[in-house]
């Protein structure tokens, strides 16, 4: 790693402190060689605002999505972007954004699909910074280019596909997404408009834990001992078994793909980006309504 | 994309949005965030008169009045978080304002993909100007009715 991790106490709870700084840490570090700060939104000219002074912009729609197909870009492009931006295959990465670091804790999935080392997500993110009175910049992005090697993702151990879903019944799954979502009564976030899927309701015998409880009013990532009830004793989720989560369209998902993976520890965590907008609109795959999970169909 | 001939200042925007590359379109629309006109005094203190546009991931919130020469005026808060919201807001607001009733309820139910937006911005956000777009000529059909 480049640049030193952030030795809070708090941090160290958590399964992989490395992963996390504090704005205090980003505001004493900015600057230091090696590091790159990167603003990932879902509003996508929240940025051009006012943003953390020297932070590049990474958009999770027209950046990481490819434009045509329904991925996300390859090696060639993933390179061409993180050079564009300033950031090496060594460079420490320290993401964070609007919504409780929703859409950054989904960039940072992304980087992992790559295998970017070193990157870490500023605990609170946009909203901690602003509303601690830190320094915003309305300067246009002036990165100095670097050269990323073409690395090319390698999606199996994090990402899953509807095929992998089918062959993981009997194993846990989390739907993410909210009660209203889950039980069938709408297929998209309340106050999101309605987003291209036939059917409502969840996953058989999903669990739902609605991904904003992992985090705290200040947008910070709630305790390790708080993050232990919700996910292992509630959810019941403790590491034992391979666990698949999902949202709307996977971004939801890979906030408590973070949490999981990096906050509790647990080993093999999978984000099924598809979700519901694949899993809602395919044909002939099973589906329960209601609040209750239901029981898993067989593995096929 | 729509034939039907639009209202000047409507065409003057989208010709305004067409005529820039990608990045530049996204700074036209910051522009408009920026520029989203506060409500007039007489609204300032009237939260039941606005509608929300539940369409819109975030708290947008209309109101569409017709003045005694009958042109209609429409007028919308945004929270600043939410420029991108803020921005379609500002676009109708200002595209809309001034012009007749039917030439309100003949506006294209696609002008906002018609602005050169859609590779830039997601086809959910773009959907929450669609909606707010709806929204107008809906309360405007139902001020019509109670004027008339």
């Amino acid at each position: 790693m480049t640049v030193p991790t952030d030795p809070s106490e708090t941090f160290s709870h958590y399964a992989h402190p490395e992963r996390l700084v504090s704005t205090e840490w980003l505001q004493a570090h900015l600057g230091t060689p090696g590091l790159v700060v990167v603003e990932s939104d879902e509003d996508v000219i929240l940025y051009e605002t006012g943003h953390i002074p020297g932070a590049v912009k990474i958009d999770w729609h027209t950046d990481l999505n490819d434009p045509v197909e329904r991925d996300y870009i390859d090696g060639a492009g993933f390179a061409a972007l993180l050079g564009r931006k300033g950031i090496s295959r060594d460079s420490t990465v320290v993401i964070y954004g609007d919504k409780s670091n929703w859409w950054a804790a989904y960039a940072l999935w992304v980087f992992t699909l790559f295998g970017h080392e070193d990157v870490r997500l500023l605990d609170g993110g946009r909203q901690k910074w602003i509303d601690e009175g830190r320094d915003l910049t309305r300067d246009r992005e002036a990165a100095v280019p670097a050269e990323y090697p073409v690395v090319e993702r390698s999606d199996a151990p994090i990402r899953a596909f509807k095929d992998d879903v089918l062959a993981h019944f009997g194993h846990p799954l989390v739907d993410v997404r909210s009660p209203e979502e889950y039980s069938g009564e709408r297929t998209t976030a309340p106050a999101y408009p309605e987003e291209g899927a036939l059917r409502a309701g969840h996953i058989p015998s999903a669990v739902s834990v609605p991904w904003a409880r992992a985090a705290a009013e200040d947008a910070t990532f709630r305790s390790r001992a708080e993050l232990d009830a919700i996910y292992r004793d509630e959810a019941g989720l403790n590491g034992d078994e391979p666990v698949i989560a999902y949202c709307r369209i996977g971004e939801r998902s890979s906030h408590t793909w973070f949490v999981l993976t990096h906050l509790l520890g647990l080993e093999n965590v999978r984000n099924y980006d598809g979700s519901w907008t694949e899993w809602g609109s395919a044909v002939r795959v099973p589906i329960v309504q209601g609040s209750a999970p239901g029981t898993a169909p067989a593995a096929r | 994309m729509s034939t039907v001939d639009l209202p000047g200042q409507l065409a003057e925007i989208r010709e305004d949005f067409l005529a820039l590359e990608q990045p530049d379109r996204l700074m036209l629309l910051l522009e408009f965030s920026n520029e989203l006109p506060e409500l007039p005094e007489r609204y300032r203190d009237h939260p039941d008169l606005f509608e929300r546009v539940v369409e819109c991931q975030s708290p947008v919130f209309i109101f569409v009045e017709v003045d005694a020469e009958r042109a209609v005026h429409l007028y919308a808060t945004a929270p600043a978080e939410s420029p991108t919201t803020r921005g379609f807001a500002s676009i109708l607001a200002q595209g809309l304002d001034g012009l007749s009733v039917d030439e309100v309820l003949a506006v294209p139910d696609d002008y906002p993909q018609s602005i050169g937006l859609t590779q830039a911005v997601s086809p959910l956000r773009l959907r929450g100007m669609t909606a707010m777009l709806g929204r107008t000529k809906r309360q405007l059909r139902e001020r019509v009715a109670a004027l008339d």
